[in-house]
Formats: structure tokens, C-alpha cells, sequence
């Protein structure tokens, strides 16, 4: 397992390094001009001046290699030098981003909490639902409650979450004003009230996203349950005389839960993607917001840096569903 | 699944069945072919019918629907703007006064086209690198390299970054409304093949330990008639469920795309352009948001409930029984 492990964080790098160079060279066919919004006014010389000053005077190659200097070297070390006060790195550049003149990654520090609060919570409530309308959907296949439940998540993994978004504010934020339907991100939590304002405005969000994540997970988790329900164990489990509750919340919940774990785990990285858009409704100011104002403004370093924290995103939670499946089930066998 | 051996069963039983159909006509003997098997089974789940009638319904009212609502969809009537259900507007107006039923089916025309086109391209990609992978040894470990790199890319940003870096380009050389179409098109299409190739290529690798393609290959069968004669006839049904998915898929990415403000122009209308315009007066006019929600939903419900069906239909282990 342990070989598996390396040889699977071996072979990220390569294929991480071939992303970016992908998402860079993507950025750098692009026709938009970081330089557009200066007045034409402003004398050609002062213009170069202000291209070398962004960076963008050297020819391609040696900017990717030094934003991947800056992504993995100087970035690292500020962080180091903040956490212990050391000094390692004094004088070097960190990125910087085009539209706030301000380093990347500062930013996208002071996005990350909103995106974490709203996103992950919905993660979490979605798992909580899905996994108990999947069990009891398998337990009683064909009942009433498994054919409402399955035509439920059918629609819920059918209903983009601009609409379901869009649905709630216009039925919960306009008609009976029970939600604000614009997230407030400078709301500080401090005493109660501001604890039950931070709770009214995230309903809405992570039901959206909570509902959508819910649908796909519950599928997941019904037809794993049936795969395991028809199983011989589970016959000498009830052959042996346990009651019917610990058949099915031990034996068979147990085994049903390894391959949804593992598609819970592959699934965290499609929520940060999936929450651009929920994030969009809502006026949450997260990360896909931030890309989506990146791109509108031709901020290449942001565009590239949180594309490429997105695609590490991705590799990683892929080889956690990976190990964590060989982990869980002992059958998977990887060496 | 159609093995030779079965060709030669179908092939006498059709002969069988035809004199015994032409005489009496009470007692049609099924010519059970497998396509037949499929629809038979197909037929049977209930929630897929439904779903079929109501798709074929959606893609008769924005294919036939503007032959008979002979309303311009971009035709600006800035007097009748913002109006109610009526008469002259079953669905009432948008804010420069344009019919929305009108809309709403030229923007139906475009999204189901864009669905389809998508699912074609990511289809084609898809089955040409998983029948390679899959028949091809040299090929394999390149090529599942290559998918597995594309599953890693964040889509959804890149797919952003795409529209927004070419759009200009694109429109200038094929002109606004067929330019972009060609650029979401082949976006969605490009960074949604995986899944199928991945599908295809397993179904490959098991079929070419089947004897059928055993005896092919020992009758000199070139490589090329091996793949479209034995291979691909046989994983078509994995396919086909794949690329109903894709529809949905594709579809729902095609709306995010504009809703985000990054698909079609403004006068070119498709569903979930005309959801993102009504947005900013959804509080005053709502039902300009959910009509076109509602289809783009209902779309993917029922393309989702079609693909379901069909994956059903199509699972030798549950037909006939």
C-alpha cells in the first residue's frame, strides 16, 4: 500500500506539471490584454514599461518556469517565514495578481473561509441525507417511500443549481422574505443575532448545493446497498439469528459504504467547481466567484494559480479515494 | 449482444417467422431481434416511457412549435414590453417587448442542438480512444494516460477560460451565432469523453477474449473491418447509454455556460440565456425565470430517465426476465 502510495504521488507530479503548462499556455493564446483598460493615452514607452513591470516582457518559457518557482518555492517559504519568522524569503517575488496588485495567495486566503463555510457544510448535509434515504430506499426496494426517493433524486441530479437557486430566492427571499438571498460576507459572527444572521443567509446556499449533492450520493448509496443485501453473508447473517437492524446498520451498511466513501472523496473537488455557479446566485464572495471576476478581468496569475490549486485539488482527493478504498476494502489488492 | 452465433438464431427464426406472420394474422410470431429485445424491455419501465413521450414532445415544440407560433424571436416590440400572459403573448413578454413563447423555442432549438452536438463530438472522441486503447496493446497505456490526465483538469474553470479566451476569435472568422456555437460545442465536447472511453475500452478488452473475435481473427480479418464489423456493433449499447447521459450533461453545462454570461450573444437566445436576462427581474416577473428552468430540467430529467431505461434495457442480466 505503502509503495503504491509513492509511486501514485510520483507519478502526480509529472501530470500536475503538464496542467499548468496546459492552463498556462491556454492563458497565453489568449487575445485579451492585461494592459487593455489603460487609457490610449498614456505614451507607448511608459506602456512597455508597465508590461515588464507585470512580468510579461520575458518570452513564455521563462515566465511559466518562474511561476512555477514562485508557486512552489516562494510561496512555501512565506508561509514558513510567517509561521516561524525566519527570513528565507526576503527579496523574492511572490505572485502577484494583475487586478488588485496585491499577492495571489492573500487573496485567495481571504476567500477560502466563505467557500469552506457555504460549500463544505452543504457537502456534509448532503452526505447526512443521502446516506439514510439510500439505505432505506435499498431496504425496501419498490415501496412507496424507494420510488418517491429515487424519482427525488432523479430530480434533484436534474435541476441545474442556477435554477434551484434562482426557485428559493424568488419563493424564500422575495415572496415570503424568510432568507436574505444575497450573502453577506463581511457579517462577523460575534454574539447570537449575528451567529442566527450567518445561519438565515447560509440556508439557502447549502440547500441548493446540499440537495444536489444529496441526489447524486443517495443513488450511489441505494444501488451499493442492493448490490450487498443479495449477498450470501448477509443470508448467514440472518441465518445466524441477529435481529434485522444489526444485518443491515452493521454488515451491510458497512460493506455498502466503500465505494460511497470513495465517491464522496472524488466528489470534493467537483463541489469547489459546482460551487462557481452557486456561488454566482448567491453573490457568496468564494473562490469560483474570484475566478469568474479573474477571468472576466484577464488576471492571469489568479486564473492560473486557482485553476492549478483546482486541478491539485482534483489529483489528490483521487488518490485519497484510491488509498482509502484499498484501505476500507482488503479485497483490493493494488501491488 | 451479437455474437455470430446468435446472427445465425435471429437469422433463422426471421425466416422462420416470416411465413407463419403473412397467414393469419392473429398470431404474429415475434421476429425477436436484439433491437427488438431492447424496446420490448425498454417499454416495460414505466418512468422511461414516460420520460420518451414527454422528450419527443419537448423536441416537437421547438421543432415544430415555431411552424406554427409564427412569432419572431428577436423581433423588439419596446411598447409591449414586460407584459402579462395574453393573447397575442401566451407567455407573456421579455424587458425590449420580445415574445417569450417565441423564445423559448428558438432558445429550445439551440439548447437540444448543443446537447447533441456535444454528446456526438464527446461520443466519437470517446469510443475512437477506448476502442483503440482497448484493441490496440500499444496503445492502451498511452491513451488511459491521456484520460486519466483529462480527468484530472478542473473542468468547469477551464471550460470558462476557453469560451472567454476564444469567443472573439471565433466569432470574428464564423461570424457571432455560429462561431460561438462551434466554440461551446467543441469545448463541451472535448472535456467530456472520458467517461465513455473508459466504458468502451473495458467492454473492449473483455470482448476480444470472446471466441467470436477469435474466429474472425483466424480468417485474416483486418484490423479495420474487425473494429467496425465484431467490436463496435458490440459495444454499442454501452454507448448509447453513455451518450444519452451526455445529452444531460452537456445540456446543463451548455446553460451554466450562459448563465454565467459566458455562452450565446444576447439576441441569440437559448434557455438558460433567457434564464440569466430574466434574473435581474426575477422579483418582478418570475415566471420569465422558471419557464425556461423548467424545460432545461425537464430536458435533463427526461434524458436522464431515457439513459436509465435504456441502461436497463440494454443489461443482458435483466432483459427476459
Amino acid at each position: 500500500m505503502l509503495n503504491f502510495t509513492i509511486r501514485r504521488l510520483l507519478l502526480a507530479i509529472p501530470t500536475l506539471l503538464f496542467i499548468s503548462l496546459v492552463i498556462f499556455l491556454l492563458l497565453e493564446a489568449s487575445p485579451g490584454d492585461p494592459l487593455g483598460d489603460v487609457p490610449l493615452t498614456v505614451p507607448p514607452e511608459v506602456r512597455d514599461r508597465m508590461r515588464a513591470a507585470l512580468g510579461l516582457g520575458e518570452p513564455w518559457p521563462i515566465r511559466y518556469v518562474l511561476w512555477l518557482k514562485q508557486f512552489f518555492w516562494v510561496e512555501p517559504l512565506y508561509w514558513f517565514d510567517q509561521a516561524f519568522g525566519t527570513g528565507f524569503s526576503d527579496g523574492m517575488q511572490r505572485i502577484i495578481s494583475f487586478q488588485s496588485r496585491s499577492p495571489v495567495f492573500d487573496v485567495i486566503a481571504q476567500r477560502v473561509p466563505q467557500t469552506l463555510t457555504v460549500v463544505g457544510m452543504s457537502y456534509v448535509v448532503g452526505i447526512l441525507i443521502a446516506i439514510p434515504i439510500g439505505i432505506l430506499s435499498a431496504y425496501k426496494q419498490y415501496s412507496w417511500f424507494d420510488q418517491i426517493g429515487t424519482f427525488v433524486s432523479m430530480i434533484g441530479f436534474s435541476m441545474p443549481t442556477f435554477f434551484t437557486g434562482v426557485v428559493l430566492i424568488i419563493i424564500f427571499g422575495v415572496n415570503l422574505q424568510w432568507f436574505p438571498s444575497v450573502y453577506d460576507t463581511t457579517l462577523q459572527v460575534r454574539d447570537w443575532d449575528s451567529f442566527m444572521a450567518q445561519v438565515r443567509q447560509m440556508v439557502m446556499p447549502v440547500t441548493v448545493l446540499a440537495l444536489y449533492n444529496a441526489a447524486q450520493i443517495s443513488r450511489f448509496m441505494r444501488s451499493s446497498m442492493l448490490d450487498n443485501l443479495g449477498q450470501d453473508y448477509v443470508r448467514t447473517a440472518r441465518a445466524k439469528g441477529l435481529s434485522e437492524r444489526v444485518v443491515v446498520l452493521k454488515h451491510v451498511l458497512r460493506n455498502s459504504l466503500i465505494p460511497v466513501v470513495t465517491v464522496i472523496a472524488l466528489g470534493l473537488p467537483a463541489v469547489f467547481g459546482g460551487a462557481i455557479i452557486t456561488e454566482q446566485v448567491f453573490k457568496v464572495n468564494g473562490l469560483g466567484q474570484l475566478l469568474i471576476t479573474a477571468i472576466h478581468g484577464n488576471d492571469i496569475p489568479m486564473v492560473l494559480t486557482l485553476t492549478f490549486i483546482f486541478a491539485i485539488l482534483i489529483v489528490v482527493f483521487t488518490l485519497i479515494a484510491d488509498i482509502l478504498y484499498g484501505v476500507l476494502d482488503p479485497r483490493i489488492r493494488y501491488d | 449482444m451479437t455474437d455470430p452465433a446468435d446472427k445465425t438464431t435471429t437469422l433463422t427464426a426471421g425466416n422462420a417467422a416470416t411465413p407463419a406472420a403473412a397467414s393469419p394474422p392473429v398470431a404474429p410470431s415475434p421476429n425477436r431481434s436484439q433491437w427488438g429485445d431492447v424496446w420490448r424491455q425498454f417499454r416495460s419501465h414505466r418512468g422511461a416511457m414516460v420520460a420518451l413521450v414527454l422528450f419527443v414532445g419537448i423536441i416537437l415544440f421547438v421543432s415544430v412549435g415555431p411552424l406554427i407560433w409564427r412569432m419572431d424571436p428577436t423581433f423588439v416590440d419596446i411598447r409591449a414590453r414586460n407584459q402579462g400572459f395574453s393573447l397575442a403573448h401566451p407567455l407573456g413578454t421579455d424587458q425590449l417587448g420580445r415574445d417569450m413563447l417565441a423564445r423559448l423555442m428558438a432558445g429550445g432549438q439551440v439548447s437540444i442542438a448543443v446537447g447533441l452536438t456535444a454528446m456526438a463530438i464527446a461520443i466519437f472522441i470517446g469510443s475512437l480512444i477506448g476502442v483503440s486503447a482497448g484493441y490496440f496493446r500499444r496503445l492502451d497505456g498511452p491513451l488511459m494516460r491521456v484520460t486519466e490526465l483529462f480527468l484530472a483538469l478542473p473542468l468547469l474553470p477551464l471550460l470558462l477560460l476557453m469560451v472567454t479566451l476564444f469567443r472573439e476569435p471565433l466569432s470574428q472568422t464564423f461570424g457571432a451565432a455560429f462561431g460561438i456555437f462551434l466554440l461551446i460545442v467543441s469545448a463541451i465536447g472535448a472535456t467530456s469523453w472520458m467517461q465513455a472511453a473508459r466504458i468502451v475500452r473495458g467492454e473492449v478488452l473483455g470482448l476480444k477474449e470472446r471466441e467470436f473475435i477469435l474466429a474472425a481473427r483466424s480468417i485474416g480479418t483486418p484490423s479495420h473491418r474487425m473494429i467496425l464489423r465484431h467490436i463496435l456493433p458490440n459495444v454499442m449499447s454501452p454507448i448509447m447509454v453513455a451518450a444519452t447521459l451526455g445529452i444531460a450533461t452537456a445540456i446543463i453545462t451548455e446553460s451554466a455556460l450562459s448563465f454565467l454570461g459566458l455562452g450565446f450573444p444576447p439576441d441569440f437566445p437559448t434557455w438558460g440565456r433567457l434564464l440569466y436576462d430574466a434574473v435581474d427581474q426575477m422579483v418582478l416577473y418570475p415566471s420569465r425565470v422558471i419557464f425556461p428552468g423548467v424545460l432545461i430540467s425537464l430536458t435533463v430529467l427526461c434524458v436522464n430517465y431515457i439513459g436509465d431505461g435504456l441502461r436497463d434495457a440494454m443489461d443482458p442480466r435483466i432483459r427476459g426476465r
